[in-house]
C-alpha cells in the first residue's frame, strides 16, 4: 500500500493566505475583501503587499458579498474572506441573488469551517455550508485537504470564471499533498488504490482516511482512498470507477450528513450503481465547545470511526 | 434633449408599463409609473452609455443599478426605448422563456441588466462594488442606483451606507423613490423611516431632494449631483414621487403596488396616456 510521508503540519487557512498573496502577484485583477477577520483568515500578507486592492468591509458580511458581486463588473476577481458560518448562512440570499443567479466571478473563501473551530462552540461551527452552497446553481464547491492543496486551490480558482465556494479550517493538520501538485477543479485525487472498500473524503477527513486505510491494511482489508476536494462539480467517473471495483463505499466529511459529500456521492451511486454506503459525518446535531480533537472524537469523525464504517459496509456487500 | 421630448418618451413608457403588466396579468405598475420620469431623464439626458453595444463590464460608461427590482416594467421599457433590445420584446414580459423576467436578471442575458435584483436591499452594495472597480480602473464615469423607500427597511442598505461614506465612494449617486407607499400601506405606518434626510446626512452622505415629476428640477438636481462627485462623499437624492403617476385611479395608492389592471381598467389608463412613439 502506498505510504504517505507527512511533509509538515500547518493550518489550511494559512494555505489560503499564501495562495492569495501569490495569485495577487500573478493576477493584478485579484482583489480581496474581509469582514474584520484579516488575521484569522491569514489575509495580512495580501493587505500588506496590495493595500489598494484590499477592502475592509467591517462586520457587515451582507454588504461585503454584495460589493464583491459589483466589483466583478469591470473585470476584478474578488476573494471574500470570513468564517464559514458568516460566509454562507448569514449571507445566503446575497450569494443566491447577487453572486450565483447573477453568475458573478466571486470567490467566497471560508475559514474555521466545521467542528475543528473548537472552543467557540456551535454558533460558529457551521456544518451545513457545503449543502447550502452545492444547492446553488452555477456554484463550484471546493474543500481542499491540507495546507498545500488549499494554497493550490486558492490560486486555481482565479482561472475559473464563475462563483466558487472555497472551504478550509483553523487547526494545524498534517501536510501530505506535494507542494508542486497540480490542482484541477472537479478532478478527484486517487490517493491509495485498493480492492475491498472505497473511502471518499474531503477536507480534514482525508488524512484521517489515509490513517484508516493503513489500519485496515494491517487487518487485511484493502481500502481505496479518494480525496474528493471538489464537491461540485463532482467527479462522478472517479466514484463509479472505484465502486465498480470495490462494490461498497464510505464517505467521510466534517459536515452534516444532510446535504454534504455523502449525499452527493449517494446521488451518483443511486442513479448509476446502487451500492452499500456508510457515512462518517455529523448526524443532525449542532456541535459544542471543546478542543478540535475532543470534538472530532465525540461527534464520530475520527480515524477509528472510518475504520468501523469500512468494516460495517464490507459486511453489507 | 428638450423637456417636451423627454416627456413624450415618458408618456410612451407609461403606456408600455400598463400594457406590459396587463399583458402578463401580473407585475408592479404603481412604482413603475412613479419612476418613469426619472429613468427617462437618466437614460436619455444624463448617462453616458452604449445601448447598441452592451457590455457587462461597462468600462468608460455610466452604470445604473435598479435595486427595487419589482419595478422592472419601467426599466425594461426605458431600456428598449433607448435601444438596448427590440421594443417588440416588451410583449414577452413575464412570459415563459422570456429574457424579460418578472424581476431583472442576467440569467438570460438581457442587454442593459448587469445584476439580478428583486430580493431587496442589495443594489447599493452592488453599486458600491462597481464604483470601487471604476476607481481601480481609473474610470471616471459615475454609478447610479434607484431604491424604493420601503426597501430602506432592509439592514444591508445601512451597512452599505456606512461603508460608502467611510471609504469616500464619491463616484456614486443613489436615488430613493420616496413615494411613501409599500405593500401593506403607508411607509409611515408600516415602519416609519423617521427623518430620512437626517439619517443619510448622519451616515456621511451628501443629501439632495427633488420632485420626481418636475423635469427642470430632475435635470437640475441630477446635474448638481454629478457636479458633486469626486469630492469625497457619496451622494443620495431623495426623490418625491407619486405611486401610479399618470393614471388617475392608481395615483397615490399602495393598492396598485403589485396588481395588474384588467382589460377595462387598461383602456381607462390608455386614454390618459397618449401614444407618442408608437406602441410595441
Amino acid at each position: 500500500m502506498k505510504q504517505f510521508e507527512i511533509l509538515g503540519k500547518k493550518d489550511t487557512r494559512s494555505g489560503f493566505g499564501e495562495g492569495l498573496v501569490e495569485i495577487g502577484r500573478k493576477n493584478p485583477d485579484v482583489v480581496a475583501l474581509c469582514a474584520d477577520l484579516t488575521g484569522s483568515l491569514k489575509m495580512d500578507a495580501f493587505l500588506k503587499e496590495f493595500p489598494d486592492r484590499f477592502f475592509q468591509a467591517g462586520i457587515a458580511e451582507a454588504n461585503m458579498i454584495g460589493m464583491a458581486a459589483g466589483m466583478t463588473i469591470g473585470g476584478k476577481i474578488p476573494y471574500t474572506g470570513t468564517f464559514a458560518n458568516f460566509s454562507t448562512g448569514r449571507v445566503y440570499d446575497q450569494i443566491r441573488q447577487s453572486v450565483a443567479y447573477s453568475q458573478k466571478n466571486v470567490k467566497i473563501c471560508a475559514s474555521h469551517a466545521g467542528l475543528t473551530l473548537g472552543e467557540d462552540g456551535a454558533t460558529h461551527q457551521i456544518l451545513e455550508d457545503i449543502g447550502m452552497m452545492r444547492m446553488l446553481p452555477h456554484m463550484t464547491v471546493i474543500v481542499p485537504a491540507d495546507f498545500n492543496q488549499t494554497k493550490q486551490a486558492t490560486m486555481a480558482i482565479a482561472e475559473h470564471v464563475g462563483p466558487v465556494y472555497l472551504r478550509f479550517g483553523r487547526p494545524v493538520v498534517p501536510i501530505f499533498v506535494q507542494p508542486d501538485a497540480k490542482f484541477t477543479i472537479g478532478k478527484a485525487d486517487l490517493l491509495i488504490e485498493g480492492t475491498d472498500v472505497t473511502i471518499i473524503a474531503c477536507g480534514h477527513l482525508v488524512w484521517k482516511s489515509i490513517e484508516a486505510a493503513q489500519q485496515l491494511a494491517e487487518q487485511g482489508i484493502s481500502a481505496e482512498v479518494i480525496n474528493m476536494h471538489t464537491i461540485k462539480p463532482l467527479d462522478e467517473k472517479a466514484i463509479l470507477d472505484s465502486v465498480r471495483k470495490t462494490k461498497c463505499v464510505v464517505t467521510a466529511e466534517e459536515h452534516m450528513l444532510n446535504g454534504g459529500l455523502g449525499d452527493a456521492v449517494a446521488q451518483v451511486l443511486a442513479r448509476h450503481l446502487p451500492s452499500p454506503q456508510e457515512y462518517v459525518g455529523v448526524n443532525d446535531t449542532f456541535g459544542e465547545s471543546g478542543t478540535p480533537d475532543e470534538l472530532m472524537v465525540k461527534y464520530g469523525l475520527d480515524t477509528p470511526n472510518i475504520v468501523e464504517a469500512a468494516k460495517k459496509v464490507l459486511k453489507r456487500k | 434633449m428638450e423637456i417636451q421630448q423627454l416627456q413624450a418618451i415618458a408618456t410612451q413608457v407609461r403606456r408600455d408599463i400598463v400594457r406590459m403588466v396587463s399583458g402578463a396579468n401580473s407585475g408592479h405598475p404603481g412604482g413603475s409609473l412613479g419612476c418613469a420620469d426619472f429613468l427617462t431623464v437618466l437614460y436619455f439626458e444624463m448617462m453616458k452609455h452604449n445601448p447598441d453595444h452592451f457590455s457587462m463590464d461597462g468600462k468608460e460608461e455610466d452604470l445604473f443599478f435598479l435595486s427595487n427590482g419589482h419595478i422592472s416594467p419601467v426599466w425594461y421599457s426605458v431600456l428598449a426605448r433607448a435601444g438596448y433590445f427590440p421594443i417588440e420584446e416588451l410583449k414577452t414580459f413575464r412570459k415563459l422563456n422570456a429574457r424579460l423576467q418578472g424581476h431583472p436578471s442576467t440569467d438570460k442575458k438581457i442587454p442593459g441588466v448587469r445584476m439580478a435584483s428583486g430580493s431587496l436591499g442589495q443594489g447599493l452594495s452592488n453599486a458600491i462594488g462597481a464604483a470601487l472597480t471604476k476607481k481601480l480602473n481609473h474610470d471616471n464615469r459615475t454609478v447610479y442606483t434607484l431604491h424604493g423607500d420601503g426597501e430602506l427597511q432592509e439592514g444591508q442598505i445601512w451597512e452599505a451606507a456606512m461603508y460608502a461614506a467611510a471609504n469616500k465612494v464619491d463616484n456614486l449617486i443613489a436615488t430613493i423613490d420616496y413615494n411613501g407607499r409599500q405593500i401593506d400601506g403607508d411607509v409611515e405606518d408600516v415602519l416609519s423611516l423617521g427623518d430620512l434626510n437626517g439619517k443619510w446626512q448622519a451616515f456621511g452622505w451628501e443629501v439632495l431632494e427633488m420632485d420626481g415629476h418636475n423635469y427642470s428640477e430632475l435635470i437640475q438636481t441630477l446635474n448638481k449631483a454629478k457636479s458633486m462627485t469626486g469630492n469625497g462623499k457619496p451622494i443620495i437624492i431623495i426623490m418625491k414621487t407619486e405611486m401610479g403617476q399618470g393614471v388617475d385611479y392608481m395615483v397615490g395608492s399602495h393598492k396598485w403596488h403589485g396588481v395588474a389592471p384588467n382589460v377595462e381598467q387598461l383602456q381607462q389608463a390608455l386614454v390618459q396616456l397618449e401614444e407618442t412613439l408608437g406602441d410595441y
